[in-house]
């Protein structure tokens, strides 16, 4: 297909919208001179019509499905969901999920928040904070690429004079410091760690930017009063920052909490999972669309949602006071 | 640690450079012996921005250079080309992403416009509107923010074969709007509630309906809010992979820039010369929305945050 096809059919798609809301519009605009009053359902027609088919009818048929084996013929109950608890492979993938729940936000939280600190009223501070908040504005798969070329490994045998340069930044580094160089995404579980590092390079931009607005939003009288009782800064922040930001401070952590359970696009671009490195998001993908387990699939994807919805209640409970 | 002493003569509390009063951070930073806490900064930075770097300079060296020795050499040994670019960006080369550019485009507008406006009307009709059942549906589409798209994607593939529309942008902007809409209604609801209902009233007795007072009245009001909302929906678009690696498959006439380099990182080892030329256009489009927006952006980062 040519590029100007495409573009036309983007044209005509956009028109072909624009013509069937013009013309409910037109509908709704003539009932209303006639006197009707009741013409909401036509202004939320379409966004129920679509949620209920494309989010409700499919996670319904999703639940349903992961009752059924893998061919989708035979009703097993549980049975994949106890594969998920039982089988080897399975608990792999469970605990590099755990990993990613619980080293991620942790980290990228510290980071930012120091980042924030250090920064805050310093020269320079928005170009300082735009470095840290870039990897933000990359998609996961160009940070994946991104890291995947840090983490790159040319052969190495520490017995023979002329090795091949290495191309990795932190294999060079490794080698300049006189160790071996390592293949990082190869050697489980370590290799986990380096998955991960790669999304708190991400989200340590978030945590910084949010909490920074938050620190900046403490009233000065109540730092002033603290200094007045001559406390430490070391004190100052554990008494009085931490405290005041804490409801950011949770809203930061869950969400960042909630982007590691759904992680897909980093573990696909760097290791599609291999080398034990798969978490729940990408099983999901593996079993449904190249390992033809779609009913093991239906099951990793209905405890992805089962794990999402207490921590999304909880982020949004604090969101609420966070926002007071 | 000199933080650890009580430090009477800080009392009466020097100016920061910008001339205000000190928050509590920068007292911290302050009193956190300066030179280590400003290192500590710069070389949180340095880190930062080093994988970045490398792999921008890379994408401006010749294939043969990438593969035989690092980037960094090119501070002693400066060696650089366009041709990654030009190879990318060619219409006619078999290694170009060009095809792949243009799928991102044509998925990404309509997938940004269809949500945004159905959303707009959905949120005006609950905010404004009286009609049964209006708080428990509100509740419900708010509440199914939290379904992750993984649980939908399965049963919507089949739904698309049986009425005709897989392997097509129809399949992939259906998909993109349908998990768009929940919090983009909600948003936008709360946005709409904080217009004064005086003014809705008026209008009402001036005799406008409903359909007037939504272009006339909600829409230019609206802007900032619709602006920043679409902003966030065209990067998730745009940096989406799940939904494209469903919907579009690998396909050169459907597949967007992100299926595109993840398959580029699967075959024959990595050929970084088209990897990076091809994640820096990738990157280059959102990083200039995000960053003349930025503004909008973080405002709509923790409303976003409740997306499942």
């Amino acid at each position: 297909m040519q590029a100007a096809d495409k573009l036309v059919g983007m044209v005509v798609a956009l028109v072909a919208f624009a013509v069937v809301i013009g013309a409910i519009l037109l509908v709704v605009h003539l009932l209303e001179r006639r006197g009707a009053r009741r013409v909401a359902w036509w202004f939320i027609g379409p966004t129920l019509l679509l949620i209920a088919v494309g989010l409700v009818y499919p996670a319904l048929r999703t639940v349903w499905r992961s009752l059924y084996d893998a061919a989708g013929t035979s009703f097993i109950g549980l049975g994949n969901y106890t594969d998920i608890f039982t089988s080897g492979e399975q608990l792999v993938v469970l605990r590099n999920t755990v990993l990613w729940v619980l080293v991620t936000p942790f980290v990228a939280t510290v980071v930012g928040l120091i980042y924030a600190i250090l920064v805050d009223g310093a020269k320079g501070e928005a170009a300082a904070k735009a470095l840290i908040f870039l990897p933000m504005a990359i998609s996961f798969v160009g940070a994946s690429i991104i890291w995947k070329f840090m983490y790159e490994y040319r052969f190495y045998d520490p017995a023979v004079e002329n090795n091949p340069n290495q191309i990795g930044f932190i294999n060079q580094i490794i080698v300049w410091l006189g160790g071996t160089p390592q293949n990082f995404l190869l050697n489980s579980p370590w290799n986990n760690f380096f998955l991960i590092a790669v999304m708190i390079w991400i989200q340590a931009g978030f945590a910084m930017t949010i909490l920074s607005a938050a620190i900046k939003a403490i009233p000065s009288e109540i730092t002033e009063a603290a200094r007045l009782d001559g406390v430490s800064s070391l004190q100052l922040f554990r008494f009085v920052t931490v405290p005041s930001i804490r409801p950011t401070l949770i809203v930061v952590l869950t969400t960042i909490a909630i982007g590691c359970l759904k992680v897909f696009d980093i573990v696909r671009t760097m290791t599609a999972g291999r080398y034990g490195t798969s978490v729940v998001a990408n099983e999901f993908y593996t079993q449904s669309f190249s390992a033809g387990n779609q009913g093991l699939g239906a099951a990793l994807a209905v405890l992805l949602f089962v794990l999402v919805v207490p921590i999304i209640v909880y982020n949004v409970h604090h969101l609420r006071k966070a926002s007071r | 640690m000199s933080a650890v002493q009580i430090d009477t003569a800080t009392v009466d509390g020097p100016v920061t450079p910008g001339g205000g009063r000190e928050t509590t951070a920068a007292a911290a930073r302050r009193r956190l012996s300066k030179p280590w806490a400003s290192l500590f900064a710069v070389v949180l930075a340095v880190l930062w921005t080093i994988p970045t770097l490398g792999l921008l300079v890379t994408s401006f060296r010749p294939a043969t250079d990438i593969n035989n020795s690092g980037w960094w050499t090119v501070l002693t040994n400066p060696n650089f080309t366009l041709e990654n670019y030009e190879t990318v960006l060619s219409s006619d080369s078999s290694q170009s992403l060009a095809p792949s550019i243009i799928n991102s485009v044509v998925i990404t507008i309509p997938a940004v416009v269809l949500p945004m406006f159905l959303a707009t009307l959905a949120a005006y009709a609950f905010a404004w509107m009286n009609f049964r059942g209006r708080n428990v549906l509100f509740i419900a589409v708010f509440a199914l923010q939290v379904v992750p798209i993984q649980v939908t994607l399965i049963p919507l593939l089949s739904l698309y074969v049986d009425i005709d529309i897989a392997g097509t942008f129809w399949a992939v902007w259906l998909s993109h709007t349908m998990f768009g809409l929940p919090l983009a209604v909600f948003l936008l609801h709360n946005f709409m509630q904080e217009i004064p209902g005086e003014l809705i009233e008026a209008a009402r007795v001036d005799g406008a309906g409903h359909v007037t007072i939504f272009f006339r009245l909600m829409l230019p009001m609206l802007k900032p809010a619709i602006a920043a909302l679409g902003i966030y929906q065209f990067l998730w678009v745009w940096n989406d992979l799940l939904v494209a690696l469903t919907f579009a498959g690998s396909s050169r006439d459907l597949a967007p820039m992100t299926v595109a380099l993840l398959n580029l990182t699967g075959t024959r080892g990595s050929q970084w010369f088209l990897l990076s030329a091809g994640a820096f256009v990738s990157i280059i489009i959102p990083a200039i929305v995000f960053l003349s927006l930025q503004r909008y952006f973080v405002r709509g980062l923790l409303a976003g945050s409740v997306k499942g």
